[in-house]
């Protein structure tokens, strides 16, 4: 939380200077710092959550809701809490190993291999998607490629690089507002420089001294006339104490 | 001489008796004889299509793959063992590439196998000419089968984006263009799978040089030295498909067993009734000389000439019907994708000699067992107790 506020402040301090001496391209902070910022807004030593996945069919769309518990980016346990059906399914991820549990059947199922690039319950998310949460400073490098109006309120530019090959998506742009330091837009590319995904953020709220997103739109672009999914998050607390046992096969179960 | 030609007399006497009971038999003969020609043809066919399209002479696998198990796909794939690399080289065999991707034809999102294979090869009859020519674009040339044409609702021209994660975990996509449709005839190369140049598959998966599996060509024997791979036989990836059929036999032979035993039943209960109201014909014959055995020989010779009357009958109605059956096959109800089965759309019973001659000598040697064993009793008869009609 500290570390988060001093780099926000850092940040601040940098834009402030920068805009004093009225040069424009002094005014265009690191792609580093921009990373920093954006990691600081969506990461946390832990967060629970509470949110609400709507996934649109072509002729319906059904909600279903989930409270989260995370810890860094390695670990996350997941229950869903509606609709009916899917109600008291449960999925862990510890490390690159997800794990789910469905209670219709009783049984802990691992996804791995191909399974992991399936939908999420019929989403334009994958469980691969699911997995990729770690930060962006240690995983992509960036270049700042200017500014634009999106929405009507000013971004950055932000193009990022993988640092790394083995990283699902090695090439994303997003659009960071200036004043949330979020990515209210991120394009997802392959390796071939195909448009895969779409990220969007629709809303945002200040918790807890800072910004994150309350409703992001996914969308997969390969898809003729995807309406994506909607994930919003209703309610989230940052650096509470989660104990161990969260994380094991055994709460599955529970 | 004299025996036979009572016994034929004495047969066709009967009139309406002997007819239905010869009927029932011929019955037998022919359904028996369609039901295995049916089995027949659908295990040749079966065999005959997986080994032109599929499996060739026989298949080395990477340790790791296991076709029914799509779990195994993502790590089952590396470098070929020298002798198998050799065999490639002489063109004795052909390396195949798997990997789990996505396609989206018409924008839907469809799970697919993505498999690349040597463009104009000639160790399997699967249409790979047209992967060869030369493009001046970076879309994939790809061909599929009928029915996977029918699920993606894809045409000859249609392009359609590929998606996959190569072998660093790491997504990719590439525009892929529809080149050949063909009805391979085997769901196990056709459904829910591309087939692309290998070496395009190789590139594009990061798996330089390496593959799944490797066919050998039908000519070609297995080599006994395969390094890490597995070798399958032919015997062995036929297997499955005999273990079903021959399960399915099981039914099948039970249904042979009903209609042997109705004709051996009618027969039986035939030559009870002769010998219970023939006792004074028995009685008269044994009087004028004839001894037991040779009684019990006429009533025996009568009882199995309906396997004969029967056989003709067969040959006579049943024949055409068979003729016409093996020659323009039958339609079947059902894909053989829905059931597992590789199965033509129409099928062609096999009809061998030894099942024919096997088939006749069953029924003729049932139907005479039956016809002796009520004639035995003629054995224990007086001549004087059997002309009073008396005795049985």
């Amino acid at each position: 939380m500290r570390r988060r506020h001093i780099i926000l402040a850092v940040l601040a301090v940098t834009v402030t200077v920068s805009r004093a001496w009225g040069g424009q391209l002094e005014d265009t902070p690191t792609a580093e710092e921009l990373i920093k910022a954006m990691d600081a807004n969506l990461t946390a030593k832990t967060q629970i959550l509470t949110s609400r996945m709507v996934v649109h069919g072509r002729r319906s769309s059904r909600t279903i809701v989930s409270k989260s518990w995370i810890v860094g980016t390695d670990k996350a346990f997941t229950e869903y809490l509606a609709p009916p059906r899917e109600a008291g399914t449960k999925m862990l991820k510890v490390g690159n190993q997800l794990r789910t549990y469905s209670p219709q059947t009783d049984r802990i199922i691992q996804i791995s291999g191909h399974m992991l690039r399936q939908s999420l319950m019929g989403s334009d998310l994958s469980y691969q998607d699911m997995m990729e949460d770690q930060e962006f400073l240690s995983a992509y490098e960036g270049v700042v490629e200017g500014s634009e109006l999106l929405n009507g309120r000013d971004s950055w530019i932000l193009i990022l690089t993988a640092r790394e090959t083995g990283l699902a998506y090695p090439l994303r742009k997003a659009w960071v507002d200036k004043e949330w330091l979020l990515p209210m837009r991120e394009e997802l590319y392959a390796k071939s420089g195909k448009l895969l995904k779409s990220v969007q953020v629709r809303d945002v709220m200040e918790v807890e001294g800072r910004w994150y997103p309350k409703v992001w739109v996914f969308k997969d672009e390969l898809k003729r006339n995807s309406r994506g999914t909607e994930w919003i998050v209703d309610e989230i607390t940052f650096d509470v104490p989660i104990p161990d046992s969260r994380f094991t096969k055994a709460a599955l179960r529970k | 001489m004299l025996t036979l030609k009572l016994a034929l007399r004495n047969l066709i006497g009967a009139g309406t008796r002997t007819w239905l009971n010869v009927l029932v038999t011929s019955l037998s003969f022919v359904l028996i004889i369609f039901m295995s020609g049916m089995y027949r043809g659908l295990i040749e066919y079966a065999m005959r299509i997986m080994i032109a399209t599929e499996i060739g002479g026989g298949e080395y696998w990477h340790p790791l793959y296991d076709p029914e198990d799509p779990l195994s796909i993502d790590d089952a794939h590396g470098l070929l063992p020298p002798g198998i690399a050799a065999q490639v080289a002489q063109g004795r065999a052909m390396p195949v590439l798997v990997i789990q991707g996505s396609m989206y034809p018409n924008g839907r999102m469809m799970p697919t196998l993505i498999k690349g294979i040597p463009p104009g090869q000639q160790v399997v009859d699967l249409p790979t000419g047209d992967l060869a020519l030369p493009r001046t674009d970076r879309v994939v040339p790809v061909f599929i089968g009928t029915g996977m044409a029918q699920s993606t609702r894809l045409q000859l021209g249609d392009r359609f984006t590929l998606r996959w994660m190569d072998a660093e975990g790491t997504y990719d996509a590439v525009e892929a263009e529809v080149v050949t449709i063909v009805d391979m005839e085997n769901f196990k190369v056709d459904r829910g799978q591309v087939w692309i140049p290998l070496a395009r598959l190789q590139q594009m998966a990061a798996m330089a040089d390496e593959a799944t599996y490797a066919v050998v060509s039908r000519e070609t024997d297995l080599l006994l030295d395969t390094g890490s791979w597995l070798a399958r036989s032919v015997k062995h990836l036929l297997q499955d498909i005999v273990q079903m059929v021959q399960a399915d036999q099981a039914y099948a032979k039970s249904m042979y067993g009903m209609l042997i035993g109705l004709a051996a039943l009618g027969i039986f209960n035939s030559q009870v009734l002769s010998i219970f109201r023939r006792q004074k014909e028995i009685g008269t014959l044994m009087a004028l000389g004839m001894t037991r055995s040779r009684l019990v020989g006429l009533f025996t010779l009568e009882g199995g000439l309906h396997s004969l009357l029967a056989l003709i009958l067969a040959a006579v109605y049943g024949g055409p019907l068979l003729y016409l059956a093996a020659s323009r096959g039958i339609p079947l109800p059902y894909e053989g994708a829905d059931i597992g089965f590789v199965m033509a759309k129409r099928l062609f019973p096999v009809y061998s000699v030894g099942l024919l001659v096997g088939t006749t000598a069953l029924v003729a040697g049932i139907v005479t067992l039956v016809s002796y064993l009520p004639a035995r009793k003629i054995a224990q008869l007086k001549p004087t107790e059997a002309l009073r009609g008396r005795v049985i």
